[in-house]
């Protein structure tokens, strides 16, 4: 038997031969095979054209493209966030008329492909030539023309931010749900109006389960406003389409494209981190640490641990 | 003085086809503490709850200090009140609950100067101002800074009680303050409430401690199955109960 205690008569830390895992071993050894056979093909490959690559990573109309991604990603996603918002809160409201209404849009702008809802407005048009703005059934007081009323940025626009509101509509209203009722008992209790109520008390604590869908959400939008390129948009895939329609160097650049789809989902991703970060405070007792804290902690657990 | 804070006749609340009240009357003058006693299920918690129009009641009338509850009477009519006239007759009665039920994003100070910052209207400054002073009354000095989930259930209370006192109410309403508490930290949430009382609060407590009930209360109301069974001072309905219900409730939490 080893000493339980040492002089101190404090037990003794127990430093226990670890259990062997010979299966990591091997699944690391085919993991590392596997990714070395794709990193080799990939590089060695001369069809991937790697100098192409890199010759019109930087190019004007890439990054054009590559800027009305980003402001078509912030602008429909904003609306959709708006407009879930509402919707969320019109579904929860007493009044059926309300609350029937966001159900139709939901059911709706979730029930048709986004692409042919780009299309659709793409050619509204075709189904309202003038679009006034006046007195139902009376005077008109501007009728701008459709068709210089709806640019394709604007079909773009509305088609991905209606869409996007139905989903985020979903998002919100879970999150407005999974807050506790006696948060609310406790809000009006205190003289707060129903409005007060949602805003200073509901949401911001929704908000932490409304996070993270919303951050996929968001991703999700960077990718598919590539789908506006069929409606001549000008965004990222449209302008690598551009060059290799000439070019005819298709991978290298898709390749581009892809990777500029990267960078940016990359930079969500650690918007999203900090963001939860923050909604999560008063969640649990511990402060998060910070990537940075969490890997010196990886680094050097002993230090770190104190004593 | 001898003025009603709280009347109630014939108090009719039902859920569905399940009726809850089936004809509460009492009486709170101001200044006095009323504990409600009487098992589970015995409509306690919702008459309080209708009290601050938390639940509307079906039929009968409630007042607190000489203002219907929820309506305005117009002839011979009852109209509604609007949303913000309610809330408005809210801010004034306090009510503090089983569960705390402290916004959880916010600080104990913060969960104090919201309502006055928001509904009264307050300035920041002179609302942290008093917050401090309520929290530090009721011995919670040193943690202005914490979030709800850092601190005990005893704490939590205590700054529900703080948060309900920083509106100023001419009326609090406890509903079970200490039942969700361990035994330890109970007693620091009576402290609290004795406190209150003696400074002279109108209070209505549901509450199963009987200690607290003999020694506070001025008024005791038992209640079963939606109706007051009996009520007066504690020293008579705990001591000689005369109907055999209050005798079985009493012999089991005694």
């Amino acid at each position: 038997m080893a000493e339980v205690t040492d002089s101190g008569g404090r037990p003794e830390e127990i430093r226990a031969v670890p259990v062997r895992r010979p299966g990591r071993w091997l699944a690391a050894a085919i993991v590392l095979v596997v990714a070395v056979a794709i990193v080799h093909s990939a590089a060695s490959d001369p069809r991937f054209e790697w100098h192409v690559v890199g010759d019109y990573l930087f190019d004007k109309r890439i990054l054009a493209g590559l800027r009305v991604t980003i402001e078509l990603t912030v602008i429909a996603m904003a609306i959709g966030i708006a407009l879930g918002v509402l919707l969320a809160v019109m579904r929860l409201s007493l009044n059926p008329l309300v609350s029937g209404a966001s159900w139709i849009y939901i059911w709706f702008f979730r029930g048709t492909p986004v692409l042919v809802q780009l299309l659709f407005w793409y050619n509204i048009a075709a189904l309202y030539p003038k679009i006034a703005l006046g007195i139902p059934f009376g005077p008109a007081f501007v009728h701008p023309d459709a068709n210089k009323l709806i640019t394709p940025f604007t079909a773009a626009i509305l088609g991905l931010g209606l869409n996007e509101g139905a989903y985020m509509a979903e998002i919100v209203r879970a999150g407005i749900i999974s807050v506790d009722e006696g948060q609310s008992d406790a809000a009006q209790s205190l003289g707060m109006t129903r409005l007060q109520t949602l805003r200073r008390i509901v949401l911001p604590q929704a908000m932490r389960v409304i996070i993270p869908p919303t951050g996929n959400e968001t991703i999700s939008m960077l990718k598919t406003t590539s789908l506006v390129s069929v409606i001549a948009v000008g965004d990222l895939l449209y302008g690598a389409q551009i060059i290799y329609s000439v070019n005819f160097k298709t991978i290298p650049l898709l390749i581009v494209a892809s990777i500029w789809y990267l960078v940016c989902t990359s930079v969500l991703y650690v918007g999203q981190y900090y963001l939860e970060r923050y909604y999560g405070r008063g969640a649990s007792r511990q402060a998060q640490l910070t990537p940075l804290q969490r890997l010196r902690l990886g680094l050097f657990p002993r230090r770190e641990e104190g004593v | 003085m001898s003025t009603s804070m709280v009347k109630a006749e014939g108090v009719h609340k039902r859920f569905g086809r399940h009726e809850v009240l089936k004809g509460i009357d009492l009486e709170v003058t101001s200044g006095e503490v009323l504990c409600l006693l009487g098992p589970s299920g015995s409509g306690k918690s919702t008459f309080l709850r209708c009290i601050n129009h938390l639940e509307k009641i079906n039929a009968g009338r409630l007042s607190v200090d000489g203002e219907l509850v929820g309506y305005r009477p117009v002839g011979d009519k009852l109209h509604e009140l609007r949303e913000a006239e309610v809330a408005r007759k809210r801010a004034e009665i306090g009510m503090v609950f089983q569960h705390f039920n402290l916004f959880g994003h916010m600080t104990a100070l913060e969960n104090v100067t919201c309502a006055p910052i928001r509904v009264k209207h307050f300035g920041r400054e002179q609302a942290r101002m008093r917050a401090r002073v309520l929290l530090d009354r009721v011995g919670l000095a040193d943690k202005h800074n914490a979030y709800p989930s850092q601190l005990s259930g005893g704490q939590q209370q205590r700054v529900a009680i703080a948060r309900a006192l920083a509106m100023e109410p001419k009326l609090m309403l406890f509903d079970e303050p200490t039942s969700a508490l361990d035994p330890e930290l109970v007693g620091d949430v009576l402290e609290a409430m004795k406190q209150l009382a003696a400074d002279g609060m109108t209070m209505i407590v549901v509450t199963h401690e009987m200690g607290f009930a003999r020694e506070v209360a001025d008024n005791v109301v038992f209640m079963d199955e939606g109706v007051v069974v009996e009520s007066g001072p504690p020293g008579d309905v705990l001591a000689n109960p005369r109907h055999e219900r209050t005798r079985v409730f009493l012999s089991k939490v005694l």
